[in-house]
């Protein structure tokens, strides 16, 4: 057995491999949403099982829940095919194989030492346009995955070494943006070059043998740590439910439900009683719910390594007919929405058995918001964009204002980048008042940007969600504000009859685009908040007096001073 | 010799707990260096008392360059000054919500608070398009409106940010002149005057903390000057700033964001002059003191440069800073075995009080220092420091044998080796990142290590990492204040472009080089000290059309005439060749765009023979021994003998295992190693 030692320094050297190509497609990257975004992940991957060995720091966090699937659909492609070879490159983006979504294209290596393979290198990114009915692939009425891009099964972009230039073509061939795919592509071929050079020289320098008995001991170790956080919780089944707006066709809501049995060292989520598959992009794999469970956990039991062993003691029960659990052709876009959903369930569903591990759910949306033209020259422009939202209030304080979604650790881009490449002008990008949740521990507060067009017309795309069910708060916190989304016409402003999905409606020069993000849910009880807390949050405008008031029961003085007695009556009527 | 006349140039660093000064005096040639407690509260106690230990008549001093802290300390303790901002209408929140991140990327609790809270943000009429129109022109009035605004609510530093003013700075300009009418005091800035660079979060960032820190460094420095110049001082008072160079006084006190940096950049100046002095042109700067180790690489005697850095989560400051990667493993980080069993080291830190379980101050969690303690590799008998008489070793082994070694499984001993391991690696994975992670070949490059701990580790490093060698300057503790006194002056500029290269006006360009390495030049001019000479460099901010992240394009060019001489063609070979260096792929087909460009503009100072610190006695190895002591390596105690390290003279080799003791550190050389004294007095490790 490999000592505990070496165990720990190998650990560090192989995180250090993937979070090096994470940092080689971050910098290299042309499109803004791997290279600001960061949506974008790498990882080595078991040689029979493909299971996650190790993974970077800085990936993406759904992707690192992900990626295992990806490299098993690449493997049983080689079983099938029967013709792996040194040198060889897979790539793909098939969501119902292993994949998220079809913006999501993945590169597959197979890493070999003295002729075998002695694990799998993987690059995944988001693509800027992958073709389809919408320039960014968020298509809110999609109703098969043909009108969200093209979709590529498994396919050998080198061989033996060598790249296939008929696949790039193919590719190049199916978007709106060839220059951003083809350097997207050469990052993320970069960056498994680099990853194949760095294992080799560890190898080398530790011996195979000692680093593949590091990477099982890990494992081990991480589904020991987790069942051990496990069995800290108190036997039963605690559960919760939420819901999303509607599928972008039907305005109908659609359940997600989650019934979570501890017993002992295990965990059963069942989500049973979810909605079934629904004619828009809000379904998703099996595998993405997973990934998606994967990304909870770690968030609640941050000291647990990332790796397959997290999900050992986890067994996951999802229907056949389930929303979650869909095959092709059924269109799976949008399917960031959904995985927040259950991660919000997943949380509300522990935090009256672990009140010390949640948080108020956060924001639950990413609004990827397109706007789409062509400037006088006639070339073509496609902003895409996800906006952030408030984090939950926690136990130990306020949630964040203006974080990013919990499946990532994505930045946003400067308005003034955005400026600076595409005709438009932010009006407004601001934090928005009343979006966090009244706690003990308030919400994060949402955002407001606002956006004016500079040219003469472009369309514009919205896949949002959260504009009917809000953010739930905790252990007696409220829940934040809903997602709100309005667009000029000649008329006036306008609210789409779906509420935060709309697409190709058409804006003139000088007509204005607004939206107003949720706030994170908040911590608590709102009439144990601190007075003097809930008196600076007005002061600094996060809380209107009228909040102050009717949620957290404080009364100000015309100075924004707490009137001690008023405020005790309004908060025992409250708490009444 | 006491005739007044101006012969000292002294190099003062204030640390966290010590003041060091390092003294040249360059009459005779002769060097001292003092150490003295920092004080606390006014910095400025501490480091006149460091100057007078060796200097009576301040009258003698023609120099003092300062790395200084202060700033970087009134950004993490959040004690800067009441602070506003004026902002373009509906952006007065771009501080406060940062580029949409979070502390960590596991765990959802984070927290962020600005150093100005909303209220002390106002927000005007006007608007600048990212082609530099003017879309809404500003109203002096409404700038003034709002300062009287500001200065009800007592703010005392204030600054202007407008969206898209690197474009036009015209409006920005002209609120900061209404500013200036109902201002009362000098306290006022515009974001275009500290950072004319796009991405609004990066540069309101800036500018802020600018202005946070102007009161906080401009009263300090004046209490310094006052201070000197009460005592007869007349000469000339420089500050290194986060870059590596030093600037004059009047320049921190107009941007003391500068000096973020400013003190673990000296070290760095030093080690990268030390090394080169002594033929090591390619080194990695390792300084470990009592929570942090941070590296820092020097390439062909160059030490790299970051184009920004974070001081906390949100308080981001982009200007030139000498990259220093810093990692939680210092003598006082605690060792741990996580719920899974597995060793880890840090990031928590016990710090100097109560500091590691031996000080025996109440810390019982284990160290890295308490290992090198139980190994024998640290004098208990003789802490460094000088606050302790002595360290408890068998406490510091009760705390390993409970905490490491009996979950681990494993004896005392090896608990306490096995904490070094883990320690080691962690350096030795810092030092990764910053050289192969870089493209950089460890095999030319030797480590450098300073601060009080450095040296116990070097051998390690060496050998995981794959270095040339160590090299172990004279004076490990004082390096900081020793690189003061070397530091070139440094002025950066930057300037955003954003255009294609082929439609670039490259006459425009090349007058806009010119314009700022004038100012660059009347900037080392009137700080009134003497150059060897004075360097340009040219440098833009490349990328391919489409891509947002840029490489660095030095562009080999010559100012001559005021005229840079530079063309299309060669911009577009510069970058070709650059772009392959950092990614190894070109690109064919796609246009290539010019973001911003860079200036600076250097006055080489003259240098000090470092052979004046040389040892020049004739003692030999033998009586340089001062006895022998158990050490743990290869699985037991050896005798091993320790010798004292300053009187040892040039020439002398010592095998390993060898223990070297001076005042401020340990040098531990491993059985396998030996090191050598060079003409300098620095000790060089390498393989037997």
């Amino acid at each position: 057995m490999i000592d505990p030692v070496t165990l720990a320094v190998l650990k560090g050297r192989l995180e250090q491999i993937a979070d090096e190509m994470d940092a080689v497609l971050f910098r290299s990257a042309f499109n803004p949403i791997i290279a600001e975004a960061h949506d974008a992940s790498h990882g080595l991957y078991h040689a029979q099982s493909g299971e996650t060995l190790v993974q970077g720091k800085s990936g993406l966090p759904i992707f690192v829940g992900a990626m295992s699937f990806a490299v098993q659909a690449v493997i049983r492609k080689t079983k099938r095919d029967g013709d792996l070879a040194e040198g060889d490159v897979y790539i793909f983006n098939d969501p119902y194989d292993g994949g998220t979504h079809l913006s999501d294209f993945r590169l597959v290596q197979p890493f070999y030492r003295n002729g075998e393979v002695f694990c799998y290198l993987a690059s995944v990114g988001h693509w800027h346009d992958v073709g389809g009915n919408v320039p960014g692939n968020y298509n809110p009425v999609a109703t098969e995955s043909f009108q969200e891009g093209m979709l590529i099964p498994p396919v050998k972009l080198f061989r033996k070494g060598e790249l296939q230039q008929d696949v790039v073509d193919i590719l190049k061939a199916n978007t709106r943006l060839p220059g951003s795919l083809y350097g997207d592509l050469n990052g993320q071929i970069n960056a498994l070059g680099l990853g194949i050079r760095r294992m080799n020289d560890l190898l080398d320098e530790y011996g195979d043998q000692t680093v593949a008995d590091a990477l099982g001991e890990l494992r081990n170790r991480a589904a020991k740590l987790m069942a051990a956080n496990i069995s800290e919780l108190p036997d039963g089944t605690y559960s919760a439910e939420d819901w999303l707006d509607n599928d972008g066709i039907k305005d109908e809501p659609l359940k997600i439900a989650l019934d979570l049995t501890i017993s002992g060292d295990r965990m059963v989520l069942d989500f049973s009683r979810s909605s079934d598959a629904c004619a828009g992009p809000v379904n998703i794999s099996r595998s993405t719910a997973v990934a998606s469970i994967y990304v909870a956990t770690k968030h609640l039991f941050t000291e647990v390594p990332a790796n397959a062993g997290v999900l050992e003691p986890i067994e996951v029960i999802i229907p056949e007919a389930s929303l979650l659990n869909v095959k092709a052709p059924k269109p799976v876009g949008g399917y960031t929405e959904t995985i927040l959903r259950i991660i919000d369930v997943l949380f509300c569903a522990l935090a009256d058995v672990a009140p010390d591990r949640v948080n108020g759910c956060a924001y639950g949306t990413i609004n990827a918001l397109s706007l789409a033209g062509h400037r006088k020259d006639g070339s073509r422009w496609v902003m895409f964009s996800f906006f952030g939202g408030g984090h939950g209030g926690h136990p130990e304080g306020d949630g964040l204002n203006h974080g990013n979604a919990p499946i990532s650790t994505a930045t946003i881009p400067p308005a003034e980048i955005l400026e600076a490449a595409y005709p438009v002008m932010f009006t407004q990008w601001a934090l928005r008042p009343d979006s966090g949740g009244a706690g003990r521990h308030r919400g994060g507060l949402g955002a407001i940007y606002e956006i004016e067009l500079l040219e003469e017309q472009a369309d514009v795309f919205l896949f949002g969600e959260r504009g009917k069910f809000a953010p739930p708060g905790v252990v007696g916190g409220q829940p934040a504000a809903l997602n709100k989304f309005t667009f000029e016409q000649n008329d006036g402003m306008h609210t789409p009859p779906m509420k935060s999905k709309m697409v190709g409606i058409s804006l003139s020069k000088g007509q204005r685009v607004h939206l107003e993000t949720p706030g994170g849910g908040g911590y608590g009880l709102p009439t144990d908040r601190q007075a003097e807390a809930v008196s600076r949050d007005v002061c600094l405008g996060f809380v209107s007096r009228e909040h102050a008031k009717t949620q957290y029961g404080v009364v100000l003085d015309a100075a924004g001073a707490v009137d001690d007695a008023k405020t005790e009556q309004h908060r025992k009527a409250l708490q009444a | 010799m006491n005739d007044g006349n101006p012969r000292y140039v002294i190099g003062v660093d204030v640390g966290g707990t010590f003041t060091d000064v390092f003294f040249l005096d360059e009459t005779s040639g002769r060097c001292e260096v003092a150490k003295v407690p920092s004080t606390f509260g006014d910095q400025s106690i501490g480091f006149i008392e460091g100057i007078r230990q060796k200097v009576e008549n301040f009258a003698e001093v023609a120099t003092v360059v300062h790395g200084t802290t202060v700033g970087t300390n009134a950004l993490l303790e959040r004690k800067g000054a009441k602070t506003g901002i004026i902002t373009t209408a509906g952006f007065r929140d771009a501080l406060e919500m940062r580029r949409r991140d979070r502390p960590n990327t596991w765990g959802l609790w984070g927290q962020f608070e600005p150093v100005v809270p909303r209220n002390l943000r106002l927000e005007v009429a006007e608007r600048v398009l990212a082609d530099g129109t003017i879309h809404i022109p500003v109203n002096p009035e409404d700038v003034k409106a709002a300062a009287r605004d500001l200065l009800s609510q007592g703010v005392e530093s204030v600054c202007v940010v407008f969206i898209n003013a690197y474009a036009n700075a015209e409006n920005e300009q002209l609120a900061l002149q209404a500013l200036r009418e109902v201002w009362p005091n000098d306290y006022v800035g515009a974001s275009t005057d500290i950072l004319p660079e796009i991405r609004e979060f990066e540069r309101t960032s800036t500018t802020t903390l600018n202005a946070y820190l102007q009161p906080v460094v401009a009263s300090y420095l004046q209490k310094l000057e006052d201070a000197l110049h009460h005592d007869g001082f007349a000469g000339q008072v420089l500050i290194v700033q986060s870059n590596g160079g030093v600037m004059s006084v009047d320049t921190a006190r107009r941007l003391p964001v500068r000096t973020a940096l400013s003190g673990p950049a000296a070290g760095v100046i030093a080690s990268a002059y030390i090394a080169e002095q002594a033929g090591f042109p390619n080194i990695i700067s390792c300084d470990m003191g009592g929570t942090s180790f941070d590296v820092s690489l020097v390439a062909d005697s160059q030490s790299a440069l970051a184009a920004q850095a974070n001081i906390d989560f949100g308080l981001t400051v982009r200007t030139p800073m000498i990259e220093i990667t810093t990692i939680g493993a210092g003598g006082g980080s605690i060792a741990w075995v996580d719920s899974g069993g597995l060793l880890q080291v840090g990031p928590e830190s016990a710090g100097s009080n109560p500091g590691p379980v031996c000080y025996g101050l109440g810390n019982d969690r284990p160290t890295v220092t308490d290992a090198n303690v139980v190994l024998g590799r640290i004098n208990a008998d003789k802490p460094i420091g000088g606050n302790l008489d002595r360290l408890d070793v068998e406490r510091a082994k009760a705390a390993i044998e409970k905490q490491v070694a009996n979950p681990l499984g494993l004896d005392v001993m090896a608990g306490a080796e096995a904490i070094i391991r883990v320690a080691n690696s962690k350096m030795a994975g810092a030092i990764r990142l910053v050289s192969i992670e870089r493209g950089n070949d460890p095999k030319n490059f030797a480590a450098m290590p300073f601060g009080g701990g450095g040296a116990l580790h070097t051998g390690a490093l060496i050998k995981e990492v794959g270095l040339e060698s160590a090299l172990v300057p004279r004076f490990p503790g004082i390096n900081s204040a020793l690189g003061c006194t070397i530091a070139d002056m440094r002025h950066d500029f930057v300037q955003t472009i954003n255009g294609t290269l082929d439609s670039l006006d490259i006459n425009h360009l090349s007058s806009q080089l010119s314009v700022l390495a004038e100012n660059g030049l009347e900037l080392l001019e009137r700080a009134e000290i003497t150059f060897k000479r004075s360097d340009i460099l040219f440098e833009l901010d490349m990328s391919y059309m489409g891509q947002t992240h840029t490489v660095d394009v030095p562009l080999p060019v010559t100012y001559e005439n005021k005229n840079t001489g530079i063309d299309v063609e060669t911009i577009r070979t510069a970058f070709e060749q650059r772009y392959n260096e950092v990614y190894g792929r070109p690109l064919e087909g796609i246009a290539i765009r010019v973001m911003n460009l860079r200036v600076s503009v250097i006055g080489r100072r003259p240098k000090f023979d470092l052979a004046l610190l040389a040892p020049d006695g004739k003692i030999t190895l033998e009586q340089a021994q001062t006895g022998t002591r158990q050490v743990w390596f290869e699985d037991a105690f050896h005798e091993t003998r320790i010798y004292d390290r300053l009187p040892l003279s040039v020439g002398t080799r010592i095998a390993g295992p060898a223990i070297l003791e001076q005042p401020d550190t340990t040098i531990w050389i491993e059985p396998d190693l030996a090191g050598e004294v060079d003409r300098f007095g620095n000790l060089v490790i390498s393989r037997k």
